[in-house]
């Protein structure tokens, strides 16, 4: 390089070409929680598309994360299939959660059926958010599963072992429960560079206050 | 009163096409005794190789080496016509299948529901054409100048007397529906035209040509009125399709699969009911019958909704022996009640309502694959939860959201105890429990519901957790 060119002449030229950062619009589901909610580019959920929650181990508050996004959802009359959960949910606690239990049906199925079947609920449109529990899933199920989310305008929500961490996924944002200490760490968010700093566990429960819409922070699409 | 008559001319053939997996093939129909058998009808592509009904087998093997050729069946044709006169009671309460090879529908009553004439016309030949029968459409005021219009023209309306008189006047004797003897002496007397023959004195003609004759005269003229046997749809559905080969595999049953729900499909739009249970029957050579049940949650009556779901049951089904026919039966045909569907709601393609998606999911998954969730007033946990019904109110007791089927040791270890005891004693009638529960926290940091034998505090069973 002999010759120092000027930017501005480039940019002048129009040989190079500036990104422009798009302000993605806010999403209409929020978490439930305002400071998760700050920290995702869209405010909440990606809508239509595939969440994932990583969890080290089973009880550590993986459906008190869940159940702010499905009680606003069952309560405004959307309905929630639960693909093959590992435990029976007990209703009392998901009423006392302020989930409508006549809006909540459950799917049992097999292993090798309920990706299956976690699929037609995401694609068929009939349901509001869809929880399912990929057993060992491989790449083409997930990226399978997100595309019936984007087919469906579904709310996919995966909860898979915080072991799958270390595997890429197409999912549009994952979360990951740690106990020790309890924190949650945002591992991906399509839209935005997930967070540096985890955040502490138990988050308080509010309304979230309007997304900030601040294009500088806003990168493009890399997901 | 306005009367359609949809003639079937080739009703025998035509049911027998419908079945084929390949109809452009030439297939003729036979009958008559085994030393000569003459050939009844054949269809389009045997018409081309120059084979013709009447002719007999003998000869149409001589000039057409490949041709399908299968026994007319009186019994069979009398099981479409019934099938289509189910159809036809969509469009009228009156149908008759009183005369051969038609049906006789009253259509004035029902245009205020589908329309006017051109439009129900256009709307049952579609329908028709979809089932796979060739037909002819007349309207006439009365049943009688109805079929023997239907005879002559295809798609004439007459909705008045004075067309009426004129329209029958052009009609050849011989194709007014006369006693065939007197239709013959007519004819031979050198009267060609319907007209020359209302023309004659009325008393005289009744001396030569009998009063049977003089009846259909004034019958066609709607002078003489006669009541038909009107057709009652019967309360339950039965199809069967028998195979010439043996079919081995499921896969191979689709196509008739297909054409069976689909009758029932148009069964069921006719006399505006669903199916909840129904049940596919596949027939062997030797042994019992396979029975594979079809059951749903609501009735329904989508065609392609039906076919999938009985797809769903009999893929998974293992043959024991090749399939020689497969029937369809179903008896209980319940009021179809539609689902309301916003008129505003914009869905995604592939968009399918609930009730479709847990019919697909219960297909393959089983009946009881899909269950909801509600409360149950009892203390004991296992019993607290129904899978079905409405709620009660929860109580205001701490429950974890996950609740293990059976309880099992709690192999973690305890760091501390959060809540507890709740002694819960209930159900000396029916499995008594008495339990201390503890919300507990485990050193990985889980929070667990367990609970020991009341009094004591070791043995911790696991019960649920809180998440």
């Amino acid at each position: 390089m002999n010759s120092v060119v000027a930017l501005d002449s480039l940019l002048d030229a129009r040989r190079l070409w500036r990104g422009q950062p798009q302000a993605r619009p806010s999403s209409r589901q929020p978490t439930g929680f305002p400071a998760l909610d700050a920290v995702l580019p869209s405010g909440g959920w990606p809508e239509a598309a595939l969440s994932e929650a990583l969890l080290p181990l089973d009880g550590i508050g993986e459906l008190a994360l869940l159940w702010p996004t499905l009680a606003r959802l069952t309560q405004a009359g959307g309905l929630v299939a639960l693909v093959a959960p590992p435990y029976l949910p007990f209703p009392a606690a998901w009423a006392n959660a302020g989930v409508r239990l006549d809006r909540l049906q459950v799917v049992r199925a097999e292993p090798r059926d309920a990706a299956w079947a976690a699929e037609q609920c995401l694609r068929s449109a009939a349901c509001a958010a869809v929880l399912c529990w990929p057993q060992q899933p491989d790449d083409r199920t997930l990226r399978r599963l997100q595309l019936a989310a984007e087919t469906g305008q579904c709310l996919g929500l995966a909860l898979r072992p915080s072991s799958a961490a270390a595997h890429a996924s197409p999912a549009a944002l994952r979360l990951a429960l740690e106990v020790r200490p309890p924190q949650l760490r945002v591992l991906k968010c399509r839209g935005g560079n997930p967070p540096a700093r985890p955040l502490s566990w138990p988050l308080p429960v509010g309304e979230s206050p309007a997304p900030p819409n601040d294009p500088r922070t806003a990168v493009p699409d890399r997901a | 009163m306005l009367w359609a008559c949809i003639l079937l001319p080739q009703l025998a053939l035509d049911g027998v096409l419908r079945r084929h997996a390949a109809p452009d093939e030439p297939l003729v129909l036979v009958e008559g005794p085994v030393q000569r058998r003459m050939l009844r009808a054949a269809n389009a592509a045997a018409k081309a190789a120059g084979l013709r009904a009447g002719m007999p087998l003998a000869t149409a093997q001589a000039i057409c080496a490949r041709f399908a050729a299968v026994e007319h069946d009186p019994a069979e044709t009398g099981r479409w016509h019934d099938f289509l006169a189910a159809w036809a009671y969509r469009y009228g309460a009156q149908v008759s299948r009183q005369m051969a090879a038609s049906l006789l529908i009253e259509v004035e009553a029902s245009f205020r529901l589908f329309g006017p004439w051109p439009r129900m016309e256009t709307l049952m030949r579609e329908e028709l054409a979809a089932l796979g029968f060739r037909h002819r459409i007349a309207l006439a005021p009365n049943p009688w100048a109805a079929r023997a219009l239907a005879g002559v023209h295809d798609g004439l309306a007459i909705t008045h007397d004075a067309p009426l008189k004129q329209a029958l006047g052009q009609l050849p004797v011989e194709r007014a529906g006369l006693p065939p003897q007197a239709a013959i002496s007519l004819r031979r007397m050198g009267l060609r035209r319907l007209a020359q023959v209302y023309a004659l004195p009325r008393a005289a003609l009744g001396r030569r040509a009998g009063t049977d004759t003089l009846d259909q005269l004034d019958r066609l003229a709607g002078a003489l009125a006669t009541p038909l046997d009107c057709y009652q749809p019967p309360d339950h559905f039965e199809s069967r399709i028998e195979f010439n080969y043996e079919i081995g595999a499921t896969g191979q049953l689709l196509f008739p699969l297909r054409r069976l729900t689909g009758d029932l499909a148009a069964y069921l739009a006719g006399r505006d009911g669903g199916v909840q249970r129904f049940v596919l029957k596949l027939e062997h050579d030797r042994g019992a019958a396979t029975e594979v049940p079809v059951g749903l949650l609501a009735p329904e009556r989508d065609a392609a909704m039906l076919f999938e779901l009985a797809r769903g049951r009999l893929d998974p089904v293992q043959l024991a022996a090749p399939v020689r026919a497969l029937q369809l039966i179903a008896r209980e045909l319940p009021p179809f009640v539609p689902a309301g569907r916003d008129l505003f709601d914009v869905r995604p393609q592939q968009a399918v309502p609930w009730e479709q998606l847990r019919e697909r999911l219960r297909a393959r998954l089983g009946d009881e694959a899909v269950h909801g969730l509600a409360i149950h007033a009892d203390h004991r946990p296992e019993r607290a939860w129904r899978d079905h019904g409405s709620s009660d109110t929860p109580p205001p007791l701490p429950r974890p959201g996950w609740l293990l089927p059976q309880p099992i040791p709690l192999r973690e270890r305890i760091s501390r105890i959060l809540a507890g005891p709740e002694r819960i004693e209930s159900g000396w009638w029916d499995g008594e429990v008495r339990r201390d529960y503890y919300v507990v926290e485990t050193e990985a940091g889980q929070r667990a519901w367990a609970f020991c034998p009341a009094g004591e505090r070791a043995g911790f069973m696991l019960h649920g957790w809180f998440a």
